[in-house]
């Protein structure tokens, strides 16, 4: 339980650097203003505030500048005169102030930016905190982020010396690559000659990878993810699981150190250990038995507090547990991960999809429906036409004809997509392909697939064994790799394709899985001779999701720094899941 | 906004750095606006967070403000990389000592830059078409979708619709940031023109019926939804919009009516189970749940009656027998849940059939929490032997249970059955009448 990092695993930097810059920064911009007393979120509705100045704190989006062009107008026609100031975080975007201008309230307002893009929500992690970033870019094929990506790129390199070895893998981490150079390039002279302390970086976007983010998660954080919603590193537990009529907040870090040891396990094992420690807590307890005077004064004085700490926190788990249990056995989990395994591994496809009609049909959930409908897509290389037909009309029957929209949005975004005609050939091509060669039978599939943009899972799952065989159980207590995440049925693909980049130091040999993941043109590493960076640097990896990742995947390079001696730093654009991603494409306002 | 120079509206006015804008008006240059007033509103590429790399001109060629260095460019190659671009844009009628400020240009490329980085540059100077596509092109380049669209802004504005959509399908990077940006300013019209100019149809039709999210009012959203139909949607697509059409018709109906016969009072079901929420914009699955609960009897003339819904809609047998059993079972109207299983063959007999498989039925029940008479029949009806077995098991259905059991001649499994019944209970003595029995040959 909780393995411990190999003694020769190197220490991760201090992240706490970046909480201090953002907070000044913010401070100096707040004081700015003389005395900021209240934070308002920023709602459609009026400010209540008497205030004689007020100063929003926004996100450069169009909403929240005709929210606050609505005020000031408001304002004027009352005949007030107030002060406003607009902090935009992390930048300020040309398109917000076209609408302040266009709204006339342009020099009503002062603008200011608060260049706040990293927040460690944890030692490992890095979240840019920016969920928009998914639909933006992958949906809309707004490159707005990038610029955002880039500077906290740069400012990583500012801090944390340049990172010797660099791959990428994607068009969004191609582009964010080298806007970075540039700025880099233009700002030269702040890393150079400083020490990597991070030896490699890895960029890949999310769009390489949809299936690992849509499948359920099963270790306990990604559980947790999936059931309470974990924002910003702390979950709200409701009385169900604090058995009191409060909720309670708790944050979710290594801090927390029962979490700690639970997060990155299959659920199968966290009841076992959970209970353990229950009976640890009770036998530290009740040491206290026998105990002199000055023993218990030492007891209470010292170690009491601890294990009061740790009671409360185990009780917090154990609630969530049972909590989990309950829900998920409601809803049928089992049958449900069966399903999911069955579309990984590609075998009773007919199976699956009247699983998932009969989903739609009991309308049990709009996101789980169309979470699966996209599973099978992307496994499948597209739903053939007649089955896209009829899930399509159940699921608007089920749950609306406005989702009409949603199944626009999804097919754009090549999450749900309809085989074209020509895609029937799927079935001689796979056959082709066990009688040529590899290389030939990629040939033929480019000949085919000379249009749409495949997932062509199946064929990465076997070139890159994501389906491990398994001989007998998978034993998820003592996990042999990756594929723990998901019960043992499957190893997620990004993290995959990380393990061996980083084997290799270069993408040789990896020309098919490229060309199966279209990117071709996209994939990237650039190896610079770098004498300073120490060995213990160089097994330190930063891994950037461009549009998000899951703590199933985290979870994931966790396991595998434990087992090769890296250790594994996160940046991602939000922590994701499946609920998530499908939300982001829905039309339809919740 | 007026322009007191207390100090604190100073400081106030004063941030870090200034706004974006294409015809800047900078307070800090007030001094050089009244010049520029003086020759016909001169548009200047000022910046006022850096004053190092700028030195400032006013029209009449005089340096102004405290810093008078020449020539500080960040680099050699902003030097070399600063082309003279002010021969593209011949401005006619103006006094000549305007052009002076033009000397100060920025090349395409620093343009880009300095936007990149947030700074106040105009970019009014580039006027003739190759210089903004220039100026598009570089945005593009360094992939800043900020830039990118700063630039379409202004070409929005400058170029006539015609032009601005034919550069922009050859450019599709720059047509994506366009086609976001007008979703999100909500300039419907414009991006309608666009979908029409690119013959991009379809898309056009889902933006147009988008819109009818933004209506409230039922009545107006119908007719909204009647000027979506002739849409070119695909035809997969217009079939679920007139569905959308006749499907809230259709509840604007069925609202009406049962509103009113909530209120009178006189109707059973309405005064037994007070409607939770009105039925208006609900999926049609709810709406056929509805009707199966409130109006199931009704003769199919009536646009309320579930079997006018099944009809007009076109809904699967699946899909409404799991639907009305739904409601029927919550209504507990088991004699309305037999009947929607039995088909009578042409000899009269009848037979239990149903679409969905009895096992789903069985759960059904049991979650309307149906009495364990009505779940053991159609646990019974399962057909496969280990699912029976299991479900009436889970639902407590003995008799079903000991009977497949003996069917089985499975002895320990009725054995081990024997402790789960109540201890002197009638199942406990038909187990041990089975276990005691010489007419069975157990396997086991």
């Amino acid at each position: 339980m909780a393995f411990p990092h190999r003694p020769d695993a190197p220490e991760l930097p201090d992240f706490s650097m970046l909480k201090r810059l953002a907070r000044d920064q913010l401070i100096y911009l707040l004081e700015q203003q003389h005395e900021v007393d209240k934070l308002y979120k920023v709602e459609n509705k009026p400010a209540l505030s008497s205030s004689e100045q007020l100063c929003f704190l926004v996100r450069p989006r169009i909403k929240n500048m005709r929210y606050i062009a609505s005020l000031v107008n408001a304002d004027k026609l009352a005949g007030r005169a107030r002060k406003y100031k607009v902090i935009f975080s992390p930048q300020k975007f040309y398109a917000c102030e076209m609408v302040l201008e266009e709204e006339g309230i342009y020099g009503d307002v002062s603008c200011d930016e608060w260049a706040f893009s990293l927040l460690p929500l944890d030692v490992d992690l890095l979240s840019m905190e920016l969920p928009e970033f998914f639909r933006d870019y992958f949906l809309e094929g707004d490159q707005r982020w990038i610029n955002t990506v880039a500077q906290a790129l740069h400012l990583l390199s500012t801090l944390y010396g340049p990172f010797p070895n660099c791959y990428g893998i994607g068009r969004c981490a191609k582009m964010s690559h080298e806007l970075w150079r540039k700025l880099e390039e233009e700002e030269d002279g702040e890393a150079k000659g400083r020490r990597p302390e991070i030896g490699h970086i890895f960029l890949l976007d999310r769009d390489m990878d949809f299936v690992t983010a849509l499948c359920s998660q099963v270790v306990y954080e990604g559980l947790v993810d999936d059931t309470f919603r974990i924002k910003c590193g702390s979950v709200d537990f409701g009385p169900e699981v604090t058995s009191s009529d409060r909720s309670l907040k708790l944050l979710l870090n290594a801090e927390d150190k029962v979490f700690n040891e639970i997060r990155n396990e299959h659920f199968s094992n966290v009841f076992g250990f959970l209970s353990q420690k229950a009976r640890n807590l009770q036998a530290q307890y009740d040491r206290r038995r026998g105990m002199d005077i000055k023993q218990m004064k030492n007891f209470v004085s010292q170690e009491l507090k601890g294990l009061k700490q740790e009671h409360r926190l185990l009780s917090l788990h154990i609630g969530a547990c049972e909590s989990i249990m309950k829900k998920k056995t409601k809803q049928d989990f089992q049958e449900l991960i069966k399903t999911e395994h069955a579309l990984l591994e590609g075998f009773n496809i007919r199976e699956s999809t009247s699983y998932i009609e009969e989903h739609i049909d009991r309308q049990v959930s709009p996101i789980e429906s169309l979470r699966l409908m996209c599973l099978l897509s992307i496994t499948e290389n597209g739903l053939i036409p007649k089955d896209y037909r009829s899930l399509k009309t159940q699921y608007l029957q089920s749950y609306g004809p406005e989702h009409l929209l949603t199944f626009s949005n999804l097919r754009r975004a090549g999450l749900l997509t309809e085989q074209a005609p020509g895609d029937t050939l799927t079935a001689v091509e796979s056959k082709v392909s066990k009688l040529v060669t590899d290389k030939a039978a990629g040939k033929i599939t480019d000949a085919f697939s000379s249009l749409a943009k495949r997932s062509n899972f199946r064929a990465i799952s076997k070139k890159l064994n994501l389906i491990p065989r398994v001989d007998g159980e998978y034993d998820l207590k003592v996990p042999r790799d990756m594929a723990y995440v998901f019960s043992g049925a499957y190893v997620p693909l990004s993290c995959r394709v990380i393990e061996q980049v980083l084997e290799r130091r270069s993408w040789q040999g990896l020309d098919e899985v490229v060309r199966l993941l279209n990117c071709s043109e996209l994939a990237f590493a650039g190896l610079t001779k770098e004498d300073k960076a120490s060995s213990e640097s160089l097994r330190l990896i930063l891994v950037v999701f461009l549009g998000g990742c899951t703590f199933s995947e985290i979870s994931a390079l966790r396991f595998l720094g434990r087992e090769k001696g890296y250790r594994f730093i996160f940046l991602t654009t939000a922590i994701t899941n499946s609920a998530r991603l499908m939300e982001a494409m829905s039309e339809v306002k919740a | 906004m007026s322009r007191t120079k207390g100090d604190e509206e100073e400081y106030w006015n004063s941030s870090k750095f200034k706004a974006f804008t294409f015809d800047d008006e900078d307070d800090e240059l007030s001094q050089l606006k009244e010049s520029k007033r003086a020759v016909n509103s001169l548009r200047d590429f000022v910046d006022d967070d850096d004053d190092d790399d700028l030195e400032r001109v006013s029209w009449s060629g005089e340096p102004v403000g405290r810093r008078t260095r020449l020539g500080s460019f960040q680099s050699l190659s902003d030097a070399l990389s600063d082309t003279p671009a002010k021969s593209y844009a011949p401005e006619l009628g103006r006094p000549k000592g305007e052009y002076k400020d033009y000397s100060n240009d920025w090349s395409i490329s620093d343009t880009v830059r300095r936007l990149r980085k947030g700074k106040v540059c105009s970019l009014e100077r580039f006027r003739s078409l190759q210089d903004k596509l220039q100026l598009l092109e570089e945005a593009v380049s360094v992939h800043d979708g900020n830039v990118i669209t700063a630039v379409l802004i202004f070409l929005k504005r400058t170029l006539s619709k015609e032009i601005l959509f034919r550069e922009l399908e050859l450019r599709q990077v720059a047509l994506r940031h366009l086609i976001h940006f007008l979703k999100e300013i909500g300039d419907q019209k414009l991006l309608v023109d666009l979908f029409r100019f690119l013959d991009r149809t379809e898309e056009l039709a889902l933006s147009h019926y988008r819109e009818h999210l933004n209506i409230q009012d039922p009545e107006k959203r119908k007719e909204f939804l009647k000027t979506c139909i002739g849409l070119p949607f695909s035809a997969e697509d217009s079939a679920h919009v007139q569905d959308h059409y006749t499907l809230l018709e259709r509840q604007i109906i069925i609202e009406a009516n049962d509103r009113h016969l909530e209120l009178a009072g006189q109707t059973e079901i309405f005064r037994k189970h007070p409607r939770k929420a009105s039925i208006l914009n609900m999926p049609l699955v709810t709406t056929l749940f509805y009707s199966c609960f409130y109006h199931y009897t009704e003769a199919e003339g009536t646009f309320s009656s579930p079997v006018n819904l099944k009809k007009t809609f076109k809904i699967p047998d699946k899909q409404y027998v799991l639907t009305a059993l739904a409601a029927r079972a919550k209504l507990r109207a088991w004699h309305d849940v037999d009947a929607l299983f039995t088909t009578k063959n042409w000899l009269g007999y009848t037979k239990k059939r149903a679409p969905i498989g009895f096992h789903r039925v069985v759960e059904i029940l049991h979650k309307n929490s149906a009495p364990v008479q009505i779940l053991q029949e159609y646990v019974n009806l399962v057909e496969d032997v280990d699912t029976k077995l299991n479900l009436a098991t889970k639902f407590k259905c003995h008799d079903v249970v000991i009977d497949t059991c003996r069917d089985l001649k499975d002895r320990q499994q009725l054995l081990a059955y024997r402790s789960k019944v109540d201890k002197g209970s009638a199942e406990e003595e038909k187990i041990d009448a089975f276990l005691s029995s010489s007419q069975i040959r157990w396997k086991n």
